[in-house]
């Protein structure tokens, strides 16, 4: 792998940027891997990754049916944050932000991390006294937040309107949080995972899993059968498609969600801000864009496509809360599928079949859990048995009864 | 904008209604495993394809009703109300 760095460049600048290579190998497809990983998204990506850099598993194929992060990595609005109530989820998702935070250096990538705080905010009294319990939760958890005044508010967001149909009693902010940029965390865990070793086959569409004695054998695929002996269904959106193949039924509803950005304008927003009540949140991309995204289309689709009443409502929230924006122009709408569960905590671990692991169920919060979900599934992959950061996420705790209630998943009330 | 026909006001824009998920599913005896109740509490089958779901006119008549409703196309296939059995619905445009 060549390295990327000032002085690469200033040389790639000097001749005219007509000598970068290609960022990952385009390999050919074998017959037989010691692990293949379904799905070339953010989470199949980080597992590979994780894999051979960790575990020292370096043949692995990575199969996707369309194009390198194509899926929901590249659909999402960049967010990263921990600010979890339940400890579980909280000690998964600041493992997650800890390694956004080095994401960078490890990778030799620039992910264009910037953590630039995500605020939360409180409508009424009582949404004061709820954000009061959860920020405080948070702290409890060992992870900052800070309680905020209405003048707190105002200050980090001077073009709010205070006093308008959504009045602000307060927020809490979560100064660690942030955004990054999504196809970069793809394509630097691709490159990375590429030059260990790993093979990214795109334009391969899985068909069927081959199952013998209860144990994963190979994978049926649009170009032929592949011989392994541990798959991972890492499919954001086709979790319950792939699992059936496996004759498995997931806990999971695939719904629409979607997001949207104007027009660039310049900078005048430097934090995420986000209303758990009227369901909006909102921020300024490095391109001067306004990203804002709302709630899911809540009924079963695999559509990609955004219904229009979930659009009207999202943006009427933004023109609520800052007016300013009513005369910007949407440049793009688009969707993603997610899957929720019933408790909004992912699915992940091991399944009934012996080597299929499942790395799902990541409803509206799978970019920023990209990283631990990579190196947690990487560990449960390597070691069949789950990571200690996700023995509360498998399967069984349907049956159980130990769910995992996160309201704090999607940050918003559904 | 979603459309969607019901059975006593007509067609009508999807946000006068509320979606119920999955139709016909059975309680199973109550002295059924944990797997079996988790099943049927939590496990939908959640198709790539044609889905028999509740829906509520919410923000019209109030009622209840099924419809056969293609999740990638959102193509309506079949239109019956509560109570009567599930129509042979296959394929879709999609």
């Amino acid at each position: 792998m060549k390295r990327y760095s000032a002085l690469s460049l200033l040389a790639g600048a000097l001749t005219g940027h007509r000598r970068w290579t290609q960022a990952w190998r385009t390999p050919e497809l074998r017959n037989s891997y010691d692990v293949v990983l379904v799905g070339a998204g953010g989470h199949g990506l980080a597992t590979a990754y994780y894999l051979a850099k960790k575990h020292g598993i370096k043949n692995i194929a990575i199969l996707e049916k369309g194009h390198l992060g194509g899926g929901s990595v590249g659909r999402n609005t960049q967010v990263t944050r921990s600010n979890y109530f339940w400890p579980e989820s909280a000690a998964f998702f600041d493992h997650s932000l800890k390694l956004y935070e080095s994401m960078s250096v490890d990778l030799n990538f620039n992910v264009m991390l910037s953590q630039r705080g995500i605020l939360t905010l409180a409508h009424s009294h009582h949404d004061l006294e709820a954000l009061r319990r959860w920020a405080n939760a948070i702290q409890v958890n060992r992870i900052d937040s800070e309680l905020l005044t209405p003048g707190d508010v105002k200050r980090i967001a001077p073009l709010m309107r205070m006093d308008g149909r959504y009045p602000v009693h307060g927020g809490f902010i979560q100064r660690r949080g942030g955004i990054s940029r999504h196809d970069a965390v793809a394509w630097a865990y691709a490159r990375a995972a590429s030059a260990l070793g790993v093979d990214i086959i795109q334009q391969c569409e899985v068909t069927g899993l081959t199952i013998a004695g209860n144990r994963i054998r190979g994978v049926e695929t649009s170009r032929g059968p592949i011989a392994t002996s541990k798959l991972a269904l890492c499919v954001a959106g086709h979790t319950s498609v792939l699992a059936a193949m496996a004759g498995i039924r997931v806990p999971v509803n695939s719904m629409t969600l979607q997001a949207m950005v104007s027009e660039p304008i310049k900078p005048c927003l430097d934090t995420i801000v986000l209303s758990p009540i009227v369901h909006m949140y909102v921020s300024q991309s490095d391109r001067g864009e306004i990203v804002l995204g709302g709630g899911a289309d809540v009924y079963t689709s695999y559509s990609q496509r955004g219904g229009v009443p979930v659009l009207q409502d999202t943006v009427s929230a933004l023109t609520e809360l800052f007016p300013a924006f009513s005369r910007l122009r949407l440049m793009r709408q688009w969707a993603g599928i997610v899957d929720i569960t019933p408790d909004t905590t992912p699915l992940m671990g091991k399944t009934p079949v012996e080597g299929l692991y499942i790395s799902g169920g990541w409803g509206t919060g799978g970019y920023k859990a990209i990283p631990a979900g990579g190196d947690t599934m990487a560990y449960t992959i390597a070691n069949d048995s789950p990571h200690p950061l996700i023995t509360s996420f498998g399967l069984d705790r349907f049956a159980s009864g130990a769910l995992i209630d996160e309201g704090a998943a999607s940050g918003v009330a559904h | 904008m979603m459309q969607l026909p019901c059975p006593y006001c007509g067609v009508r824009d999807e946000d006068e209604f509320r979606f119920g998920g999955q139709s016909h599913i059975t309680r199973p005896d109550l002295n059924c495993s944990d797997a079996e109740w988790a099943d049927y509490l939590f496990c939908r089958d959640n198709p790539k394809g044609v889905n028999f779901e509740r829906w509520l006119h919410a923000f019209g008549c109030g009622r209840w009703f099924n419809l056969a409703r293609h999740t990638v196309t959102h193509e309506i296939l079949a239109c019956y109300r509560m109570g009567e059995p599930k129509p042979n619905v296959t394929g879709g445009a999609a």
